[in-house]
């Protein structure tokens, strides 16, 4: 797992066509509503969170992904559920949008090592906002569980890896 | 400035989605109409569910209903064996079921039911494990509102949370945010039924002191007033000892992971213990429905055998005697029981709120105990009046709606 550091020079800034910046992030969020009914161990996977990452890493603007990152995470609040209070994901994710666009500024992000560990600092980041907002502010009954976020990171991060390489295809060089 | 600009734009997203939170949390929009982002976004997704579900059941009936019927003759008799096992075990927990029936009327006790369901298909879930929700394709439409109770063939499932025209979701047992009112069977002891955050299902505030055993059934209890009592949830899989309360996990019945279809409980009600057995002779239902019919005459002596004989099976000892030989075989034919009811059933009658309360199906029970509160007046002579087992006028009433989905 190598991580190197990239100058200025070398940082490629990617762009996507509007049916697939529209597209893949709703793809998302419909599979994570509907795959959990058929396949139940499906729930313990984000993927509206690694589109997030995916999408913040290769553009590369800061703006860019924390507004991708709200606008996935104010959708996926509101399929949750009228008990979920509008906002807990989308702050969430707009934190790990715009630290990812940050991240891949400085980061080799196109490495498979780089990838999975980023995911599995950011899923583990998104878990704790959520916690603490869901917590302190909604006063939602939630307990922290280090092992099953662990287990959850992890799983993310290994499916980001094809993810991601999948969607490697989508981008665009700007 | 240009330097702190992505920090501002960050700094002010979150700002927002903080204040709109808080704006939410301050006015909860329980039985508010839904925002319009959550409108929008369910009119956006559940058209695809629904589109898959349906592709996918089709696939699968079509597969198992004209492909793959290897086995069904022999599955066919094992039902028809069992369907017969069930027939005869039906005839015995019916005369119990009227037993406990009678002594519930004569306590004056109301027993809710369910008056009526409607089956819906799951197409969603809400995808995280942080909210255990799931959506089915029935909504406003479809008579479908908040606060309605949704069961399976196997257990409870949740409540309605919102509606929207065509869907609608439903808050399941073992989320977080939900809380079903519980007995167990065997000790009566009650209680709250929570989710965890692990989806597990615990019912809290038991004193440490009380006996639970492992194995015991959860059922509904009624008392938070969305399920009604009786159903059955779960059974208890383990307790834990607190300083203070026991902590009884729970393993619900209905598989809340795996739902495919599921019953929502469009409307509830309360009536009387339905007196299933009770007897009316045809010529006192004729009585009631004619005030104008004249009283009984007076009956000549030789004839007050014959109405004697009519009326015996009032007496509950010949009551009793007759449904057992009457319905060993046809279960239906239990409703028999009704005649020696009707005569035990007199205390409901003398409650005016337990007779107005009464819906159509206890209708006989108060007609009957009418009937034996003034018999004189409204006796019909004993030439027409039809005897015990010959009434099944109010045996062929249509079975209560309420039952058929139970």
């Amino acid at each position: 797992m190598a991580l190197t550091y990239t100058s200025r020079e070398q940082i490629e800034v990617y762009r996507f066509s509007l049916p697939v910046t529209l597209i893949v992030p709703l793809m998302a969020i419909f599979l994570q509503v509907f795959l959990p009914l058929r396949l139940p161990f499906f729930a313990i996977f984000d993927l509206p969170l690694l589109v997030v990452i995916f999408f913040a890493m290769a553009r590369r603007s800061q703006v860019a992904g924390l507004v991708t990152g709200a606008a996935i995470g104010l959708l996926q609040d509101s399929l949750v559920g009228a008990h979920h209070p509008l906002g807990l994901y989308g702050i969430a994710k707009t934190v790990v949008g715009y630290g990812a666009s940050s991240l891949g500024v400085k980061l080799d992000v196109e490495s498979v090592g780089t990838r999975f560990l980023v995911v599995i600092g950011f899923d583990v980041i998104h878990e704790l906002i959520y916690f603490l907002i869901a917590r302190g502010m909604v006063r939602l009954n939630m307990h922290w569980n280090w092992g099953h976020e662990l287990e959850s990171a992890f799983a993310n991060a290994i499916l980001a890896v094809f993810l991601f390489a999948l969607m490697d295809r989508l981008k665009d060089r700007a | 400035m240009g330097r702190y600009r992505n920090v501002s734009f960050l700094a002010a997203a979150i700002f927002l989605q903080i204040l709109g939170l808080a704006v939410q949390v301050k006015s909860p929009n329980e039985n508010h109409p839904a925002r319009l982002i959550r409108v929008w976004a369910v009119s956006a997704i559940t058209p695809f569910e629904k589109g898959l579900v349906r592709v996918q059941s089709g696939a699968s009936d079509l597969w198992h209903n004209y492909f793959y019927l290897r086995g069904v003759r022999q599955e066919n008799r094992e039902l028809r064996d069992q369907i017969e096992q069930l027939q005869i075990e039906q005839v015995r927990m019916k005369q119990d079921a009227d037993q406990a029936h009678r002594l519930q009327s004569l306590l004056g006790f109301k027993e809710q039911f369910i008056a009526k369901t409607l089956a819906a298909q799951v197409i969603g879930s809400s995808g995280s494990e942080q909210s255990r929700t799931v959506t089915i394709d029935r909504g406003w439409d479809d008579g479908i509102r908040s606060d309605m109770a949704v069961i399976s063939a196997t257990g409870v499932v949740g409540k309605v949370i919102s509606v929207f025209k065509n869907t609608a979701q439903v808050l399941l047992i073992n989320d977080q945010q939900s809380g079903v009112g519980t007995i167990l069977e065997q000790s009566r002891l009650q209680g709250v039924l929570k989710g965890k955050s692990s989806g597990e299902l615990v019912i809290d505030k038991i004193m440490v002191d009380e006996e639970v055993k492992p194995g015991d059934r959860v059922l509904t209890s009624g008392g938070d007033q969305i399920f009604p009592k009786g159903l059955i949830i779960g059974n208890v899989d383990r307790i834990e000892k607190g300083p203070e309360f026991l902590q009884v996990t729970v393993r619900p019945t209905a598989a809340l992971n795996r739902l495919e279809e599921v019953l929502v409980i469009l409307k509830k009600e309360e009536r009387d213990p339905a007196l299933t057995a009770t007897h009316v002779r045809a010529s006192d239902i004729l009585a009631e429905r004619l005030p104008s019919v004249p009283d009984k005459p007076p009956v000549p002596t030789n004839a007050a055998g014959a109405a004697t004989t009519a009326h015996a099976p009032l007496s509950p000892h010949v009551a009793h005697v007759q449904p057992v030989t009457a319905s060993s075989e046809i279960p239906g034919q239990v409703k028999s029981t009704s005649a020696p009811v009707s005569g035990v059933a007199k205390p409901v009658s003398a409650n005016p709120s337990n007779a107005t309360g009464a819906v159509v199906g206890t209708k006989p029970a108060t007609t009957s105990s009418t009937q034996t509160s003034k018999p004189a007046p409204k006796q019909p002579a004993p030439g027409t009046s039809k005897p015990i087992a010959d009434s099944p006028s109010t045996q062929s009433q249509p079975s209560n709606p309420g039952d058929t989905p139970q």
